[in-house]
């Protein structure tokens, strides 16, 4: 495997400038994520309104996978419909875990399948879906902090 | 005790440009290595360069052949049966007992306990050594560099207790503060229970001085010996401490199984640790009177073959002598500390003056989970993450670390591997 595969321009870029990188003060739903495997954390802000993610933020350390993975998916949903979020997270999961073959009809990974090479190191996997699980734990109005384990 | 502490200089060998074999005498490296089968292997296409022994270290043949043997030619329950096979089976699990009375330098065979490992061993001193001792308002002192399992039985049995745990402060060098160590010792102090040799920064502590403090305060002391015992030699005798704890998996060993060290008189006195069959003289339902130690604290069927396999490195490491282990790796560091020293890029965690073979590095702009898995794709095993050592990586304010830990199997030339890797992150990350 070519590690640059892994370690596309746009996950490097992603990864040294996050986006939408902040708090987001007047948030209406928020999650915290841990994987204490490798000490990363997440935290997700979302702003929901008639069902669609209006705005939404991160704010956490941790590798280039998972800092570019949270900055690509505040991207990919921003101003999406919550349903349609939910989507894209299956796709997603289904692309970086190998399981599925093709992402569902219909929907668009974009950007996101930049780490599709994730899936040929599947230790690194967590990394790849932290920020999504904080994210589907922000839109259930989890209280209880996300981890991988 | 031959300590590694008194191989280690100040001023380290000047040793730039010595070949791949290394300046030290008695250590035949190339023969070492097939010794050990996993070693052989290629990772991603390139041969493997394994430099996680502080994780889990590789098995020599030595020891695979011995469990091998046991669970063909020797194998039966242990101090059961009247037959031959547990005959030879309590034999060879008993002359194991012997073996790591040897490995610990300790005076008497009945001071040793086979444990699970060294987390088995603390949680045992904690749970019958000091439970009972310990009152509320009483104090257990560790340090600052400890490993999650020299901290969190503590923390358990405080809770217990309504005890305190103290922390003795380490430098910026990685160093135990011994000034602040000893003014932490109190008359509530009850114990000490301190790493040998730090995990994550590789830091020798000065156990003879750590142990003498507490001593003159009648505080008994126990060592976490997990990463001092795969190399140097350990006198448990000589350093007179109370209790001192290995693992076996980490010392060439099978995992599951580990040594505790206990003093004769605080083994006596102390409450079993688990109930059950191996750890009785007598029972009715009335009353039951326990056997002695080392026994009292073996309930159930022991990890037998564990045990003979622990024993079987012994032998070992004892045929190539623990000095010029100790040598070896000491080139090892300091050529690694030196082939660092070349990037800028690169700093390392963890400077004691006295310290084993262990490299914890972190790369600018590189988060330490991307330079495990980069390092991976060229064939080299390191630690990435916290290594049990969260408040350790708090210390450092960084999240994480990689880490290089080396054994007496590694070279010089995986040296250059390693340094090679890291330029690959750099060629991603730069």
């Amino acid at each position: 495997m070519d590690l640059r595969e892994i370690y596309q321009e746009v996950i490097l870029d992603h990864y040294r400038k996050p986006r939408n990188f902040s708090v987001l003060e007047e948030a209406n739903h928020r999650a915290a994520g841990h994987n204490p495997l490798c000490g990363d954390r997440i935290d997700v802000y979302l702003t929901v309104k008639d069902g669609v993610v209006e705005e939404v933020s991160f704010q956490g350390s941790g590798c280039a996978i998972s800092t570019a993975s949270a900055s690509l998916m505040t991207e990919a949903v921003k101003g999406k419909p919550v349903e349609e979020v939910e989507r894209l997270f299956q796709s997603f999961h289904a692309m970086v875990t190998g399981k599925g073959d093709a992402p569902e009809a219909g929907v668009d990974l974009g950007k996101l399948e930049a780490l599709a090479g994730v899936r040929e190191i599947p230790i690194r996997v967590k990394c790849a879906t932290l920020a999504w699980h904080t994210l589907k734990a922000a839109l259930a109005e989890d209280s209880e902090p996300v981890t991988t384990e | 005790m031959t300590m590694l502490t008194e191989t280690i200089s100040n001023q380290p060998p000047m040793t730039v440009g010595v070949p791949a074999s290394g300046p030290s005498r008695g250590l035949d490296v190339e023969r070492v290595r097939r010794d050990f089968p996993a070693l052989e292997q290629r990772i991603h296409g390139k041969p493997l360069v394994y430099l996680d022994s502080a994780a889990s270290a590789q098995k020599p043949r030595a020891m695979l052949d011995a469990v091998n043997a046991a669970y063909i030619f020797d194998y039966s329950n242990v101090h059961r049966g009247v037959h031959t096979l547990s005959q030879r089976a309590t034999d060879a699990y008993e002359g194991a007992r012997e073996k790591g009375r040897r490995l610990l330098g300790a005076a008497l065979r009945d001071e040793v306990v086979f444990v699970r490992g060294t987390t088995e061993g603390i949680n045992l001193v904690a749970q019958s050594f000091a439970r009972p001792r310990l009152r509320a308002g009483d104090e257990v002192l560790i340090s600052a560099m400890e490993h999650h399992s020299n901290i969190v039985p503590w923390q358990i049995v405080c809770q217990q207790t309504g005890a305190t745990l103290r922390v003795a402060p380490i430098n910026d060098r990685g160093e135990l503060e011994l000034d602040a160590y000893e003014k932490l010792l109190s008359e509530r102090t009850r114990l000490v229970a301190m790493v040998h040799v730090s995990n994550a920064l590789g830091t020798i502590n000065p156990v003879a001085e750590v142990i003498d403090l507490a001593h003159r305060r009648g505080v008994p002391v126990l060592l976490d010996g997990a990463q001092a015992a795969p190399h140097m030699a350990i006198d448990v005798a000589a350093l007179g401490c109370d209790f001192y704890t290995i693992s076996g998996h980490k010392y060439f060993g099978p995992t599951g199984i580990g040594l505790l060290y206990g003093r004769r008189e605080l083994l006596a006195e102390m409450e079993p640790y688990q109930g059950g069959g191996e750890m009785i003289r007598s029972v009715t339902f009335e009353k039951t009177e326990y056997a002695g130690a080392p026994h009292k604290f073996e309930a159930g069927t022991p990890d037998i073959v564990g045990a003979i396999g622990l024993g079987a490195v012994v032998d070992y490491l004892q045929e190539i002598g623990m000095e010029a282990i100790a040598a070896h790796e000491h080139d090892l560091l300091t050529y690694a500390t030196e082939r660092f020293g070349e990037i800028p890029q690169v700093r390392i965690i963890g400077t004691a003056r006295h310290k084993a073979a262990v490299v914890s590095f972190v790369v600018e702009g590189a988060h330490a989970h991307d330079v495990g898995t980069i390092l991976d794709q060229e064939g080299v095993a390191v630690r990435a993450g916290h290594h049990c050592a969260q408040p350790v990586m708090e210390r450092f304010e960084v999240p994480a670390t990689a880490r290089a830990s080396f054994a007496f199997y590694n070279t010089r030339h995986e040296v250059d591997r390693l340094v090679d890797a890291v330029g690959k992150v750099l060629e991603i990350f730069g």
